[in-house]
């Protein structure tokens, strides 16, 4: 029987009811991941500092910091850092470009999607940098093959994110618009193209890595500047802290991208 | 302006879905669809909207609607359809964007709709910010918005709890009071219909034919007062008996599809 302020009485039986619901939720301490790559670092650093690893095959943290800096003040960096950042730049609107609008195109059209799907799934597979050689012979030696390379691999990552993305914009929406007539320009700009865009911005994710990696091979394969072109030249050397230093500041780039792209999330995708 | 189910079949490939449907909504009347799961009622209201083509037959309209009205015949979804990315707002007014309005005239309608469903506070709302109950009167108002002759409303209450179902209930009643708007209502509530409806069309089980139409002798008004109650229940009951043998066996051919 309950007492009167709701509470039961106790006796020699009762207990707690021990909680069993912890963990399996998918959520990280703040702070947790840089105190882990803090403390790798440190090692690291302690490792190299006390000799228990050899420079040549892992220089110190602190090594490749100064190589970063060394190369900053000769004003190397930014030679190889330009060169790289305007083919990925170039290459990747091209590719978003096109690849939004064939997506559109395969989302929206019967005939588009019956052609386009197949030639998607007959060329996406195909590794982008096994058709620098043939681009190089199209376009000549020069930017033009690297970039078209890069705007190659974006396009098909974004045409299939794209696409994904309006087949996923759900149908009662545009049914909903249907029911009140509106024009189909209307209902793409206002419907599907809002319902779209968490699928293009995860797209777009992938297809900054896709560039990037796009853009070091190409670079690695015909280029005398650009970061990939340095690091293949610092390996060739044997100076790794440099080589690092080139992944340090393409670690650093993916960093940024991937922020870029929280923020546009964030703006864009705010009534999630 | 009425509404003509004209001799409507359907069929979704090799399964017979709706045969033969005829019937009439007059301008002003509320005509409740009632029938066995799967019977097609949705179908039906797709198809009398315009949202479906039938296999045979078709829905028509007689006589002209209303001069202001900019979507004669309106949907009400039962899951609501909101646009999640836009405000309350932006919702009612995504239907008025395309018509020939001015701004000024178009924030009227919006204010207006939002006013008849007690939503002016929550005009900057999100649609996730919202309960069940709140988000199908951002539905009703985007209706409303249009200035519809009918209503076409596909078992608006029945993602709600029974509180909300109840004060929306209300709403419906007050909204149709004056019978400037006629409306075909789906739902397989049987007590919703006979509160709400003129007459309830009763379907059979798959392929849905008009089983029976039934006539609610009493004004919306009269039905909410205690002493209708016994009466509505009396034309529940018969209704029910008309379709709970084949409930039973549309509910066991769902559970062992």
């Amino acid at each position: 029987m309950l007492d009167r302020a709701g509470t039961p009485p106790k006796d020699d039986t009762t207990r707690r009811v021990r909680f069993r619901g912890a963990g399996f939720v998918p959520a990280s301490s703040r702070f947790g991941g840089w105190i882990a790559l803090a403390l790798v670092i440190a090692l690291w650093q302690a490792a190299g500092s006390g000799g228990l690893v050899n420079p040549l095959f892992l220089p110190a943290p602190s090594a490749i910091v100064r190589a970063i800096y060394e190369l900053a003040v000769s004003g190397a960096l930014w030679q190889h850092l330009s060169a790289s950042l305007l083919r990925i730049g170039v290459g990747w609107l091209l590719g978003t470009a096109a690849g939004i609008v064939v997506g559109f195109a395969i989302g929206l059209s019967r005939l588009a999607r019956s052609v386009g799907i197949t030639f998607i799934s007959a060329l996406f597979p195909i590794p982008k940098i096994a058709l620098l050689p043939l681009l190089i012979l199209w376009l000549g030696i020069g930017e033009e093959p690297k970039i078209a390379t890069i705007a190659l691999g974006v396009f098909f990552s974004t045409a299939i994110s794209v696409y994904s993305g309006v087949d996923g914009v759900p149908r009662n929406l545009i049914r909903m618009a249907q029911s009140f007539n509106v024009p189909f320009a209307t209902i793409v700009r206002k419907v599907i193209w809002p319902g779209a865009l968490p699928a293009i911005l995860a797209g777009f994710r992938i297809t900054a890595s896709v560039a990037l990696l796009l853009v070091v091979s190409a670079e690695m394969i015909g280029a005398q500047y650009g970061i990939g072109a340095f690091v293949l030249q610092a390996g060739n050397l044997m100076q790794t802290d440099q080589l690092l230093a080139g992944v340090v500041i393409l670690s650093v780039f993916g960093l940024v991208v991937g922020r870029v792209i929280n923020l546009l999330e964030t703006r864009l995708l705010h009534w999630r | 302006m009425d509404l003509i189910a004209n001799h409507i079949s359907h069929r979704f490939g090799d399964l017979a879905v709706l045969d033969d449907v005829s019937f009439t909504v007059s301008a002003g009347e509320v005509v409740a669809i009632v029938g066995p799961s799967g019977c097609g009622k949705s179908t039906l209201l797709s198809i009398l909207g315009g949202l479906l083509q039938p296999s045979s037959g078709a829905p028509e309209l007689r006589g002209t609607p209303p001069a202001d009205s900019l979507n004669p015949l309106t949907f009400v979804f039962q899951d609501f359809a909101l646009l999640p990315w836009a405000t309350v707002e932006e919702n009612v007014e995504f239907p008025l964007l395309h018509a020939q309005l001015s701004a000024a005239q178009r924030h009227a309608l919006v204010d207006d709709a939002l006013h008849r469903t007690g939503l002016t506070d929550f005009r900057k709302t999100y649609p996730k910010q919202l309960s069940g109950g709140m988000r199908q009167r951002v539905g009703i108002s985007r209706a409303l918005a249009v200035r519809p002759a009918i209503l076409l409303m596909d078992e608006p209450l029945s993602a709600l709890d029974s509180q909300t179902r109840e004060l929306l209930m209300e709403d419906f009643v007050r909204l149709l009071a004056d019978g400037g708007m006629g409306a075909v209502y789906v739902t397989h509530n049987l007590e919703e219909a006979a509160r709400l409806a003129d007459r309830i069309v009763v379907l059979s089980r798959r392929p849905g034919r008009i089983r029976e139409v039934v006539s609610v002798p009493m004004t919306r008004t009269e039905r909410g007062e205690i002493a209708a109650r016994e009466k509505l229940l009396a034309l529940q009951n018969q209704i029910w008996s008309l379709i709970r043998n084949e409930a039973i066996d549309a509910e066991r051919e769902v559970q062992h599809a």
